[in-house]
């Protein structure tokens, strides 16, 4: 069992990476094919001609970019992939902290809802319209709040955790949403025997419908996880926050055309992030919910 | 002439009426007596729809009674429900499958807040008692339907309830298997010396288990008959005894004339 888990493990890895080097060489031929119809002598660069031609600045080659990751940036002793790692285990904190608020925030908000049908029917619209708002019009709002009214905290606030915060508030969505349903998943047979046992509300919640909600909650924590990750981005982004990828991918955005591959270089880290942090949630989903017919991504 | 014992369970003039004065108000059941006394076991069968589950669940106080009384061990159904008088086994198993057996059994003790040692060691006594000490550390997933059924009867005996309410508990099993634990059920029955109700709409099963069969009809749910069923026998051998053969005929003859023509 542990042998075969290990082999399923070590093809899905094999698979991926043959996945990696399919995308980059799709990506080099379609970078040659739409440079080649500039030179229009071939008969095939006809269909070429309705497709968007490329060069240099709008797709830097592979070997740009995997030498952008080693590059040292002028006046710096240190790899720009380096950096950028720095960067993104920032942006990993601030989006664990709002993973972590969010699952809080979400199941509590999930509990309160199940526990009364008028209060879901009443509540769920609040909830899912509260995911109309632009992240872009909270940031500003909670960072500025963060800096003034917080000083009543027993612990100083930095601007990274308004950035976990603007987070929360996408993660909260699905964990409460798929919790509600989850919590509502056991059989009319299954709340009877509790009352039949004469459980109170708290033991039903905490033996028998939360353990119930964990296959809903693990799909609902890899989305947010992801979430999560997006979240502390584009809340850098739009909180003016230094020191994570945000920045890092703003900063190069404004000067792509000094160095397109170090955008390139930053998204493909913030993307590597996002596998990263999905994966760690699966893994302990594999840990943790042992039930036949369950498997693990990894 | 021994005295009486008191009833464990006395039903008084009960009526339930389903989504009253609305547009599909149903007469589940109609003025319903009935005694069952402590150490009996009391099938109810009947042709769907006459109301049987819903007369256990009554018992049971997980339906309310829209008129009349249920007493058990002389309480309100609620308050025994409450002091655990009661334990009840549904037709699906119902094991939790994020729980291996024998933390499936001890469930109600942990609701009732045993120490963890207790818990074991009476999770112990109860594989025992249903045969399945090798399986304590299986997952649901991994026993058959019988198998599952046994661990859901442990579950339900594991604090000892005087009463078992068993709501069609082998109607998901295959012939084979039900008359093995009909006979393990009877066995433990007599080991155990708690009182039945068993609701089931097999003729040969309710003769084969009970000492009273109770004879219900449908629409609206009412009891055509107690049928007293003497065996001389209670172990497998009895069913092929003509004393059964002739009480399956005398409760088929009763639900019979309990049809409509």
């Amino acid at each position: 069992m542990g042998l075969n888990r290990l082999r399923g493990s070590l093809r899905a890895v094999i698979v991926f990476s043959l996945f990696v080097v399919l995308l980059m060489a799709g990506y080099t031929g379609y970078k040659a094919f739409g440079q080649s119809v500039d030179d229009a002598q071939t008969d095939w660069a006809v269909i070429g001609s309705i497709l968007p031609r490329t060069d240099d600045l709008t797709m830097p080659s592979v070997f740009e970019i995997i030498s952008g990751i080693f590059a040292e940036p002028r006046g710096i002793n240190e790899a720009f992939g380096s950096i950028v790692v720095r960067e993104a285990a920032f942006t990993l904190r601030e989006a664990a902290v709002g993973f972590a608020v969010g699952v809080i925030v979400g199941l509590s908000i999930a509990i309160v809802l199940s526990s009364s049908r008028l209060l879901e029917r009443a509540l769920v619209p609040h909830v899912i319209a509260s995911q109309t708002i632009p992240l872009i019009a909270i940031a500003p709002i909670v960072v500025i709040w963060g800096r003034k009214n917080l000083d009543f905290l027993p612990w100083e606030w930095h601007d990274w955790m308004s950035v976990s915060l603007i987070a929360t508030y996408l993660t909260f969505f699905p964990v409460a949403i798929n919790g509600l349903r989850g919590l509502h998943s056991p059989s009319a047979e299954a709340l009877e025997l509790m009352d039949s046992y004469a459980a109170r509300r708290g033991q039903t919640l905490w033996r028998l419908r939360l353990p119930a909600s964990l296959p809903y909650l693990f799909s609902a924590f890899k989305i947010a996880a992801t979430a999560s990750v997006v979240g502390a981005i584009v809340g850098e982004i739009s909180a003016g926050v230094t020191g994570g990828l945000g920045r890092r991918i703003l900063l190069e955005a404004q000067r792509y055309t000094t160095g397109p591959e170090r955008l390139y270089v930053a998204v493909l880290f913030a993307a590597a992030l996002g596998i990263f942090v999905f994966l760690t949630i699966s893994l302990v989903e594999y840990s943790l919910v042992r039930r036949k017919g369950t498997e693990a991504v990894l | 002439m021994t005295p009486q014992p008191a009833p464990a369970v006395e039903i008084r003039g009960v009526t339930k009426v389903f989504n009253p004065a609305g547009a599909n108000e149903v007469l589940a059941l109609d003025n319903i007596d009935l005694d069952v006394a402590a150490g009996d076991f009391v099938t109810l069968i009947g042709p769907s729809g006459c109301g049987k589950s819903t007369l256990l669940r009554l018992v049971a106080a997980l339906v309310e009674s829209t008129e009349g009384n249920v007493l058990v061990n002389g309480k309100t159904a609620d308050q025994a429900r409450l002091d655990r008088d009661y334990s009840m086994v549904f037709q699906r198993a119902g094991l939790f499958d994020w729980r291996n057996v024998s933390r499936n059994i001890e469930l109600p003790l942990e609701l009732m807040g045993w120490k963890a040692a207790d818990r074991h060691r009476r999770s112990a006594e109860m594989l025992e008692l249903v045969k399945l000490n090798e399986f304590a550390d299986h997952h649901p997933s991994e026993l058959s339907g019988g198998m599952a059924q046994r661990v859901a009867i442990a579950r339900a005996m594991s604090f000892r309830p005087g009463l078992l309410l068993m709501d069609e508990p082998f109607g998901a099993l295959d012939e084979m298997t039900r008359e093995h634990m009909q006979n393990e059920l009877l066995r433990i029955w007599a080991e155990t010396e708690t009182t039945v109700i068993f609701v089931t709409h097999s003729i040969s099963e309710a003769v084969f288990l009970s000492t009273t069969v109770v004879v219900m009809s449908p629409r609206p749910g009412r009891i055509a008959a107690v049928v007293d069923n003497e065996l001389d026998t209670r172990d497998d051998s009895a069913r092929d005894t003509p004393q059964f053969f002739a009480n399956v005929s005398a409760v088929r003859k009763v639900l019979r004339a309990g049809e409509p023509r």
